[in-house]
């Protein structure tokens, strides 16, 4: 019986010019973190298009027109973008390695958040007492889990830049911390994304 | 090529900039108060005004891509663009597909 041998010959067409770029730890955890947050954006489409096909469907409950208050989610837009922006000076002051700017403008974008979440609560406790909880009908239903869903997102956003607050302030800015805190900041802009399409397809054209 | 780069390294792959942030923050303001207002004053109604406000959306979801996520920004090979336009093309059948269905089934009762 002959022996087995196996014949390896470099691929004459590889493209060795251009060194790719997602060999690095940092650009791998970009990627996959974003690929991550394209998921997310799956699950939010689901929940949109979920929220589009049974917004008109009030069981002889009250529409949208009677609920939703213009002004406070516009205000909610408005903090939203704020705590995101913020969150982005705060990125600009690890590119120049100033620990304490970080913790000052993430503690900025922090308390943004904080009084988001704050509202988004506010006007789900009064739906709740008026009596119109998601059981109320299938808009209701849908307008909970998708507004909800956000507002876990955004919820769980706040532990982990509370985590990161302390890491910076800890352990200075460093490699890791960067790669957290870049990571992070992606995930802050994403979540202010999905609330531009609540804002308008939810608030907006619900009073429409 | 080592795994893991130095802090300096890392940094300089970082696409944010100042003025791409302040371009960003400004323009979303500008685009979230024109559909507030319209919507508050009814300067368009009906199917107008909704088609404004989606393609306001739109236009500061773009935006909001560019300068605060990097979209497209990235060295090649753009995996993370070619990611995205992947989930753009999902995104799309499961609304428009999903849409489509109930309304058709809506209407045949």
């Amino acid at each position: 019986m002959k022996p087995l041998i196996v014949h390896h010959t470099p691929d004459p067409y590889a493209d060795t010019h251009s060194p790719d770029t997602h060999q690095d730890t940092f650009s791998k955890t970009v990627l996959g973190f974003w690929m991550y947050l394209m998921t997310d954006c799956i699950l939010f489409a689901a929940l949109f298009t979920t929220y589009a096909v049974l917004h008109n469907n009030t069981f002889g409950g009250p529409s949208s027109r009677e609920l939703f208050s213009l002004s406070t989610s516009f205000t909610e837009t408005m903090i939203l973008l704020f705590s995101s922006v913020t969150c982005g000076l705060g990125m600009l002051s690890a590119l120049r390695n100033d620990k304490n700017r970080v913790v000052a403008w993430f503690s900025v974008a922090f308390l943004l958040g904080a009084s988001f979440v704050a509202i988004e609560l506010n006007e789900f406790t009064h739906l709740v007492h008026e009596g119109n909880s998601w059981r109320r009908s299938a808009f209701l239903s849908s307008f909970f889990t998708l507004v909800g869903t956000h507002g876990l997102h955004v919820s769980i956003g706040l532990l982990w830049m509370f985590v990161m607050m302390i890491q910076v302030y800890l352990l200075g800015v460093t490699a890791i911390t960067f790669r957290r805190l870049a990571v992070f900041s992606m995930f802050w802009h994403f979540l202010d994304l999905v609330w531009i399409f609540i804002f308008t397809f939810v608030y907006l054209m619900g009073v429409i | 090529m080592s795994d893991d780069l130095s802090l300096k390294e890392i940094q300089k792959e970082w696409h944010g900039t100042m003025k791409a942030y302040v371009i960003g923050f400004v323009v979303s303001i500008l685009l979230t108060a024109a559909s507030f207002f319209l919507v508050i004053t009814r300067v368009l109604s009906g199917r107008a005004l909704v088609f404004t406000i989606i393609g306001l959306a739109l236009v500061q979801a773009i935006v909001q891509l560019l300068f605060f996520l990097h979209v497209g920004q990235e060295a090649k090979p753009r995996w993370e663009t070619v990611v995205f336009y992947f989930m753009v093309m999902v995104l799309l059948i499961i609304a428009i597909g999903s849409l489509w269905i109930m309304i058709d089934l809506n209407a045949h009762d």
